[in-house]
């Protein structure tokens, strides 16, 4: 089955001043249509970059290899306007709303810009159909709120507007960067309940991005762990967080708290998280994992299939059996 | 030049004020303390008398003893800039030194005491920004009549507003540092407290302050005397050479202008060089925000 | 906002009360009495110091002096000149169309040339930015009677593309008359406006909004427009605004290098003939300018942010 999305070995290398530096290696994931798929792991682990190529939001002098594939097109090859048709059909929810919509205009220049400027729709037009979308995301008001300006919203309410506006785009495929990440802890749930509930309705595919494996196991269908520049583990999201194969995974889900389980002190990874371009030759995760074999710092594991999912790491059939024998 | 003395000892701490000043800075030190060296000993270096006038050398090309040649009186160029050096720098320096010494004295003075006489002084600086300091000059020369005098206490006077308001915050600031207060509790005088900790404290920011201001004090001196209402003639100065020198431009003789012109600039970008970089990461206030060599930050 | 309008019309008032109070003060700080400072020293026939002290009401006391004069002064009336034995507003209203010319013309610059190659520079890394840089860096520096000594020498007097002196006659004309003054007017101004315009509007180019607006499709020409050159706006039109008032006063240097017939030029021969009425009048005139427009300059900030309307926060 080919999905909506198809990024097969995706590799991304970016300039610095004194050596090129890779920030993703070997990356591959697909996404069915309507399936929401969650990208987890720690800052600088590359799922950000993953979102940014997608659309080809990189910085200048990034290098990509590799293939990304929407709707059976190499994106790769887009330039132009055929380009800008991928990036108005394939809208991004920042993670700092504040920071991403332009604070001198106002909410109805953000919303109704891209449908008056791509798609030629008249003003007053463009603008009811900008406050049905506000109402569809829990902005009752939406004629006052096309007046103000962002600094007169909360977050909350910013992160709504920006949600709004990628609805208005009409896609098939959302990419959705840590989108409650930068807001008060009790307006996220608020926030990701509208997202998720019109994802639903709509039938929208998503690239989930989040550091919260159990908020994505909650939204998504399936959930992919990076971990310096590459995949370590996809797997439908219940499988992964209740039986994680790969042994980050496993530490991931024993740093959570959690209510059922007691515990003196949390869990934690010995270690520090390491940046791709900075990875040993081997398994990237191998100098903290408490189940390193020596084929391991040789020998970099591939991606491969294993029960529902797939896995890098050499000994996953082995520690599998452990857990369960 | 007693400003870049005081600024270069007023380094703190590890790295030293010469590692701040970076090369161009060191550069820029440089060219002012050659300015301030030739206008001391230029009549060693020229035996012509600048004032001598002999028409018949009139636009004059260089000679064996004259060697930039002739203004359009026939005086010798090279010690009329010299000898204009003096008074194009000891104007610029008087004006620094008047307008920061008043600034510094008010702005102390209302930060200290607070309360009405701080508002009071806060409207009066507010309003005093009306007044641009080349037309307060012209004012003042239409009252007093023209001469170097009234201009720089004229142009003193407009720079005050941009001083006091710089120092008032910076001493506001530092006045609510435990140190002061502690000297307070201890029963140190205000004076003794603001003369002896306050103003040494605010030392950096005033050095930085000052040697940018010299280069604004420069500029608009020399737009004074360029008008004739400054320093008189036949008194050389860099400002009147300038405009006495304009009707040789015209004929094609560009020489008395450009000179003095140049050395006007040579020296506005050396100061505003240097004080660019001692004021890196502290306060400032200036009249002519366009003229900085380094660009505002956006909003 | 109405709020803040009053608040600045208030300060705007006050600001100009006081500062026309310097202004007529002069007279009474000047040595010697009022009337030998109007006359500027000359020997007058009875009739014409009668006329003064009637018009000036020197019996008067001081306050009802100056309430006299700034009353007149409101309705156009701003005293005699004792040289041309003129009235001063006749004499400034001939003579403003010339500075205010002067001043749009080079504002124009400022704005055109100044963004045009700002905009250019932040838009296009590598040779003509690093001209740009090291260019304005050099011009900022230029004082303006620096410029039009170098204009002059090149253009008027090598070159003979443009006169180097007077008005001109007629519309074409008096065009090029101005044109080598508002450029020594602008220079300066202009290479400033082309540094923070390159700097602010990359900054703004780096900005996660103008992030969003390509990862939309918008195109980028429109991007630059909308986004990085709007936001930028604030900035560069303080900027611009603030340079525009100091030319008020700095128009009187390039009027008298370029022999051109305007108010900054006759304030100076003016102060230089000692014809007091005359001083006071053009430098109510230019400080009652220099005051509007720096009060324009703020508020049209606060209408390009909406940021700065609501209590301040920048």
């Amino acid at each position: 089955m080919s999905g909506i999305l198809e990024i097969s070995r995706l590799t991304v290398t970016l300039p610095t001043p004194d050596r090129p530096k890779p920030v993703l290696s070997d990356v591959s994931l697909s996404i069915a249509e309507g399936q929401a798929v969650g990208l987890v792991g720690e800052s600088g682990s590359g799922k950000s970059m993953t979102a940014r190529s997608i659309v080809r939001l990189l910085p200048p002098g990034a290098r990509v290899e590799g293939a990304i594939r929407y709707q059976g097109t190499d994106v790769g090859g887009l330039r132009g306007a055929a380009l800008r048709e991928l990036r108005a059909g394939v809208p991004m929810i920042f993670q700092d709303p504040r920071a991403h919509i332009n604070p001198v205009r106002t909410i109805g220049d953000f919303l109704t810009e891209a449908l008056r400027i791509r798609g030629r729709v008249g003003r007053r037009q463009a603008e009811q159909r900008a406050v049905r979308v506000l109402g569809e995301v829990g902005i009752a008001d939406g004629g006052r709120r096309l007046r103000q300006y962002p600094h007169e919203l909360s977050g909350g309410l910013l992160q709504r507007v920006m949600i709004a506006a990628t609805l208005l785009a009409e896609p098939k495929l959302l990419l959705a960067d840590e989108p409650t990440t930068a807001l008060d802890v009790t307006t996220q749930a608020e926030v990701m309940a509208v997202l998720d509930e019109l994802r639903r309705e709509r039938g929208l595919a998503m690239l989930f991005i989040t550091h919260d494996l159990e908020l994505a196991a909650a939204v998504c269908d399936r959930t992919a762990v990076m971990y310096a520049g590459r995949v370590m583990e996809v797997r439908a999201s219940a499988a992964l967080h209740d039986d994680p194969l790969h042994p980050y995974t496993a530490a991931l889900t024993a740093a959570r708290p959690s209510l059922e389980r007691r515990a003196d002190r949390l869990a934690t990874i010995p270690g520090r998280p390491l940046s791709a371009f900075e990875a040993p030759d081997g398994c990237v995760f191998c100098e903290r994992c408490p189940h390193v074999r020596e084929g391991c710092r040789t020998r970099r594991p591939e991606l491969r299939p294993m029960s529902d999912g797939e896995v890098a790491c050499l000994r996953a059939e082995e520690l599998q059996a452990a857990s369960h024998g | 030049m007693t400003v870049v003395s005081a600024t270069l000892r007023a380094g703190r701490g590890g790295r030293g004020e010469r590692g701040r000043l970076g090369a161009l800075g060191m550069a820029a030190a440089g060219v002012i303390v050659l300015a301030v060296v030739l206008a001391a000993v230029g009549p060693i270096l020229t035996t012509a008398d600048p004032n001598a006038s002999d028409i018949t050398h009139a636009y004059g090309a260089p000679a064996a003893g004259h060697p930039l040649g002739f203004d359009g009186q026939g005086r010798d160029l090279l010690s009329r800039l010299l000898t204009g050096a003096r008074t194009s720098l000891l104007g610029p320096l008087w004006i620094v030194t008047l307008s920061m010494a008043a600034g510094i004295a008010v702005a102390i003075t209302a930060a200290w005491v607070g309360g009405w006489l701080d508002s009071v002084v806060s409207a009066v600086l507010e309003v005093m920004f009306a007044f641009p300091g080349v037309l307060l000059a012209m004012l003042v020369a239409a009252v007093f009549g023209p001469g170097l005098n009234a201009a720089v206490l004229a142009l003193a006077v407009a720079y005050i507003p941009y001083i006091a308001r710089l120092v008032r915050s910076a001493a506001l600031a530092e006045r609510r540092k435990p140190y002061i207060q502690a000297l307070e509790v201890q029963g140190a005088s205000a004076l003794s407290i603001c003369v002896r900790h306050l103003v040494p404290n605010l030392l950096p920011i005033i050095a930085a302050q000052a040697t940018l201001f010299f280069s604004y004090a420069m500029v608009d001196l020399a737009i004074v005397s360029f008008f004739g209402l400054g320093v008189q003639p036949p008194d050389a100065d860099w400002g009147t050479m300038v405009g006495g020198g304009q009707s040789g431009v015209l004929q094609g003789y560009p020489a008395e202008s450009l000179l003095a012109g140049g050395c006007i600039v040579v020296l506005v970008v050396a100061f505003n060089l240097l004080g660019e970089r001692l004021s890196e990461g502290r306060p400032t206030s200036r009249p002519w925000p366009w003229r900085r060599t380094r660009a505002v930050g956006a909003a | 906002m109405v709020a803040y309008l009053i608040r600045r019309a208030i300060m705007l008032v006050a600001t100009l009360l006081v500062s026309s109070f310097v202004v007529f003060a002069g007279l009474w700080a000047a040595p010697g009495n009022p009337l030998a400072t109007l006359s500027g020293g000359r020997s007058l026939p009875p009739e014409a110091v009668a006329v003064l002290v009637e018009r000036y009401r020197l019996d008067d006391p001081f306050f009802v002096q100056y309430a006299n004069w700034v009353a007149n002064a409101v309705r156009g009336d701003l005293g005699m000149s004792i040289t041309l034995r003129q009235d001063v507003s006749d004499l400034i209203a001939s003579r403003a169309g010339t500075t205010l010319s002067l001043i749009v013309y080079a504002a124009l610059i400022v704005l055109v040339v100044g963004v045009a190659f700002g905009l250019l520079a932040a838009l296009r890394p590598g040779f003509f930015d690093s001209m740009v840089v090291v260019g304005t860096a050099m011009v900022v520096a230029v004082p303006p009677f620096v410029a039009a000594i170098v204009l002059i020498g090149v253009f008027a007097v090598t070159l003979r593309w443009l006169p180097a002196l007077g008005n001109g006659t007629g519309f074409w004309d008096g065009i090029r008359h101005l044109t080598l003054p508002a450029f020594a007017l602008a220079a300066s101004a202009t290479a400033a406006v082309a540094r923070v315009t390159r700097t602010s509007v990359r900054e703004q180019m780096g900005r996660e909004h103008v992030q969003t607006a390509v990862s939309r499709g918008i195109p980028y020409a429109t991007v630059v427009r909308r986004h990085a050159l709007r936001n930028a706006a604030v900035p560069i039109a303080t900027l611009a605004g603030m340079t525009v008032a100091s030319m008020i006063a700095l128009s009187a240097v390039v009027e008298r290098a370029f022999g051109l017939n305007g108010l900054g030029a006759y304030l100076v021969t003016s102060a230089l003939s000692k014809d007091f009425s005359v001083v006071q009048g053009i430098a109510l005139v230019l400080v009652t300018a220099f005051v509007l427009v720096n009060t324009l300059v703020d508020v049209g900030a606060a209408m390009l942010d909406p940021r700065i309307k609501l209590g301040g926060r920048s």
